[in-house]
């Protein structure tokens, strides 16, 4: 074969569409992920996060589109994808039936590890994700949080230059979800590259350098987690008054100064005030000092990307009224 | 996506790693003796995978013997020959029906999606369990000729003779299974595998000379039953294990296997690589 030509991309993907029936699961989804850095792919319930993952990690066909992984086509060459690609798919894929040692045993042998060097690599990865004392467990004994450890762990047996997370903190619980960031930070300094979908907006601008947002198989925006929010405008005045009876004032008093009412938040004494410039929170501050009322805790906030999403889609991100179509009659 | 064996297989430099563009031949061996030992890890951690091939074969000797020996050859001690090398080919038939049916609902678990996002030969996943499974055709194989042997069958043909009857009842029954294999890459759940595998089966075992002799039967019955593969099998082991002799039997019976793999294996593959 010729040797393929040095590309900066980790992938390049235009057009990508998949159908299931007459559903557009995916429609028309262009992807460009640099090397070395954390593309985040944002969409809530549906959106066809995993269906155009599927698609670059050869495990769905392409119904239409063209993509590549550091300049190998993925339709061309499944196999030689697969050598470059770890996949830590949405749903843990680690045999139930065997121990976090011989899964990892397992997948090192099927990529052409020698038993002995498969061993001393699950041995590491076992350790390395805080599972030595699981070792010689069987996965149905594992917590949630342990599965998707080992998964991610058996993705990166082959060292692979490219991984692909899907939604790798989807259903666990606030601590171990803090564990699997710091796990995936270490990833990118070791520097992988990394492809990442999630439905949290606060996760994609943690972990991700860029973001696209995506909707209904279609890309809604793209851009730096910051470029997103500043495109969103304006920033927020989060307000706690000392004294919950001084609210309704407070609110007068803002809304006074900024010409808008705050809107009140479920916190005793809270309100969120929007600012078209992040000086008039000093105009707000002072005012209240004026009238005789304090605060508890001031703080001014860019939009966090659920406010983007909002904006940019014309629904929440967390709003899972548009459910999948498909779901119902299937 | 063109599959697995051929022997040649480029190498090409990406970034700074050298992949190739399909396995090798070594790699994919490799690879099914990987899948192999996973698919024995289960069967010895999940032992009901093993009560079609330990139980069945014990109580249905004994039944079928007791029941239809007098009936059939005017006493039980006449029939075994017949009964046992007929229950012989149905125990093979049905576990690796099982084989199918298992790979079926192993491939809805996760670790399949690992499985296909790996570099790995399409085939090994197939061939792995196929192969594992070599140790319960002859687990049911040895049971069915202990349990005959305890009830008083001699065999004719000896210890070379009830050997290379074992030996072809595991060769048929690792044949058989790429049907079932091959269904169980097409059908939807492991229950529709299940389903269609008894429709299969049970015309495979008892339109054959397993139980009656073929003689005794209507002649439109008598041509079916003399055609099905499970009776060529059967027509052969009893030549090895009740008369000692190669026959002509045993040639066809070897030939009806290869053919069964010749066609169902590629079809296998194919059909569990257009699957994603
Ligand atoms: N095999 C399939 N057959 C039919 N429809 C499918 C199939 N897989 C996915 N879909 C549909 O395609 C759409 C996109 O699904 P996908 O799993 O890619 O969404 P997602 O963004 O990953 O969502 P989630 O956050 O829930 O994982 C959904 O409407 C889903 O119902
Ligand atoms: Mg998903």
């Amino acid at each position: 074969m010729t040797p393929v030509p040095d590309t900066d991309l980790a992938v390049a993907a235009s057009g990508l569409v998949k159908t299931f029936d007459d559903f557009r699961a995916v429609d028309g989804i262009d992807l460009e992920v640099r090397r070395g850095e954390v593309f985040g792919v944002l969409g809530p319930n549906g959106a066809g996060k995993t269906t155009t993952l599927k698609m670059l990690a050869t495990l769905l066909p392409m119904d239409g589109g063209e993509a590549s992984i550091f300049g190998v086509d993925v339709r061309r060459h499944p196999h030689m994808i697969r050598q470059l690609v770890g996949v830590t798919g949405q749903y843990a894929s680690v045999d139930e039936n065997l121990t976090g040692s011989e899964n990892l045993w397992l997948f090192g042998r099927l990529q052409g590890l020698s038993s002995a060097r498969a061993k001393v690599i699950a041995k590491d990865l076992l350790e390395r994700f805080g599972l030595a004392e699981a070792r010689d467990k069987q996965i149905k004994t594992f917590s949630g949080g342990m599965r998707r450890r080992l998964d991610l762990a058996a993705s990166l047996i082959s060292q692979p230059p490219l991984i692909f997370l899907d939604e790798p903190t989807t259903g666990l619980d606030p601590r171990t979800r803090g564990q699997m960031w710091e796990t995936i930070r270490e990833l990118i300094r070791d520097g992988s590259t990394v492809l990442l979908t999630t439905q949290y907006l606060d996760e994609a601008d943690q972990l991700a350098d860029r973001i696209a947002v995506i909707d209904r198989g279609i890309k809604v925006a793209e851009g730096t987690p910051d470029e997103l929010k500043t495109s969103v405008g304006s920033s927020t005045l989060q307000l706690r008054m000392s004294d919950p009876d001084e609210t309704v004032g407070a609110a007068d008093v803002v809304r006074r100064v900024l010409g808008e009412a705050p809107v009140l938040t479920p916190e005793a004494g809270g309100m969120n005030a929007a600012l078209t410039d992040a000086n008039q929170a000093a105009d707000v501050l002072i005012a209240l000092r004026q009238s005789g009322l304090s605060i508890a805790s001031a703080t001014v906030q860019k939009p966090t990307l659920d406010e983007v999403f909002m904006a940019i889609t014309g629904h929440s991100a967390e709003d899972e009224t548009h459910e999948p179509q498909m779901e119902a009659s299937r | 996506m063109s599959t697995t064996l051929l022997p040649d297989h480029e190498t090409t430099q990406v970034l700074d790693r050298t992949v190739v563009t399909r396995p090798s031949l070594r790699d994919t061996l490799d690879q099914s003796l990987a899948m192999a030992w996973r698919a024995l890890k289960k069967m010895r951690r999940n032992p009901e995978q093993w009560f079609d091939v330990t139980l069945q074969p014990l109580l249905f000797t004994a039944m079928f013997a007791y029941i239809f020996g007098g009936a059939i050859s005017g006493s039980v001690q006449e029939y075994l020959p017949i009964v046992i090398t007929g229950i012989l080919a149905q125990t093979a038939l049905t576990a690796s029906m099982a084989t199918g049916i298992q790979l079926r609902e192993d491939m809805d678990k996760g670790v399949f999606d690992r499985f296909k996002s790996l570099p790995i030969a399409r085939i090994a996943p197939l061939v792995g369990p196929a192969i594992a499974d070599l140790a319960r055709y002859a687990t049911a194989a040895t049971l069915t000729i202990l349990t005959g042997l305890l009830m008083g069958y001699r065999p004719g043909g000896g210890v070379p003779g009830v050997l290379a009857g074992w030996l072809l009842t595991i060769i048929a029954g690792w044949s058989l299974a790429w049907i079932f294999t091959y269904l169980g890459t097409r059908a939807r759940s492991a229950q529709a595998v299940q389903g269609i595998s008894m429709m299969i089966m049970f015309p495979l075992t008892f339109l054959s000379n397993a139980f009656v002799p073929a003689d005794t039967l209507p002649g439109w019955l008598e041509a079916f039953v003399k055609v099905n593969p499970v009776s060529l099998v059967i027509s052969a082991v009893r030549d090895l294990m009740n008369d000692g002799m190669v026959t002509a039997n045993v040639g066809w019976a070897l030939l009806g296997c290869a053919v069964i793999v010749a066609v169902f294996l590629p079809l296998s593959v194919r059909s569990y690589s257009r699957k994603m």
